[in-house]
């Protein structure tokens, strides 16, 4: 099981702060989205633009594979300062 | 080093004198402070919301700090980012950077600022009236972290 966390748009969307998700075999962040997008069009909505992908927070590209404990977090371009 | 992210309003002076405390061989001492202006292009606004990632936020602002200390050369450096809600007119961010010669203070302090906007989860939304809009990246901001980085490689 992953964690999936989402932030600012992406969270108001998708309704959910937090996610968990249930994989048996390897994927990547690309899949991982894949899987989310088909599963809820909420969740398509939302990682259809532009998103910002970390990987215990550490940012990463969507090849990044995932591990059971992982926490993966979705958000958009930041605009802080 | 420190940084702190807080939704508490935090104190200048007291923040130049921590920097300062922590850096007693520094000729220069730069610090920048961010407020919330009471309009955007569109018009005026009534604040704004700030949301962050706890953990990954302190992380990111720890790592991109002590990346312009060893860049730069600089004696110290420190970052207070606020977030929550707030009003026109507040502090938002801090910045301070000491170095033996104001130069190097001058471009740590730009460096964080610029890099801050790009590499530290941190969202803003502006409200009119009760309507908040979530705020859009400016490509002016790339535009000026793409430039430190296009120098770094050099």
């Amino acid at each position: 099981m992953i964690t999936v966390k989402t932030f600012a748009q992406i969270r108001e969307l998708t309704g959910q702060a937090e996610h968990q998700v249930v994989f048996t075999n390897p994927i990547n962040v690309d899949e991982l989205i894949s899987q989310l997008s088909a599963d809820n069009e909420l969740w398509a909505e939302a990682l259809s633009g532009q998103v910002l992908v970390a990987v215990n927070q550490t940012l990463c590209d969507r090849s990044q594979v995932l591990h059971k404990g992982d926490e993966v977090a979705f958000f958009p371009p930041v605009t802080g300062g | 080093m420190f940084i702190a992210i807080q939704e508490a309003d935090f104190c200048q002076a007291e923040l130049y004198q921590q920097l300062r405390r922590s850096s007693r061989d520094a000729g220069a001492i730069v610090t920048f402070t961010g407020l919330v202006r009471d309009h955007n292009p569109h018009g005026k606004i009534n604040g704004l919301s700030l949301e962050h990632y706890p953990g990954m936020t302190e992380k990111a602002l720890s790592s991109l700090v002590t990346g312009a200390i060893t860049q730069f050369e600089l004696t110290d450096a420190a970052a207070v980012h606020r977030v929550g809600r707030l009003h026109n007119d507040e502090q938002i961010v801090w910045v301070g950077c000491a170095a033996l010669h104001r130069r190097a203070a001058f471009e740590g302090a730009m460096y964080i600022m610029d890099m801050l906007k790009q590499s530290v989860p941190l969202w803003k939304k502006e409200f009119v009236g009760e309507q908040g809009h979530w705020v859009a990246p400016k490509a002016s901001d790339d535009a000026a972290a793409l430039a430190w980085l296009s120098n770094k490689k050099e």
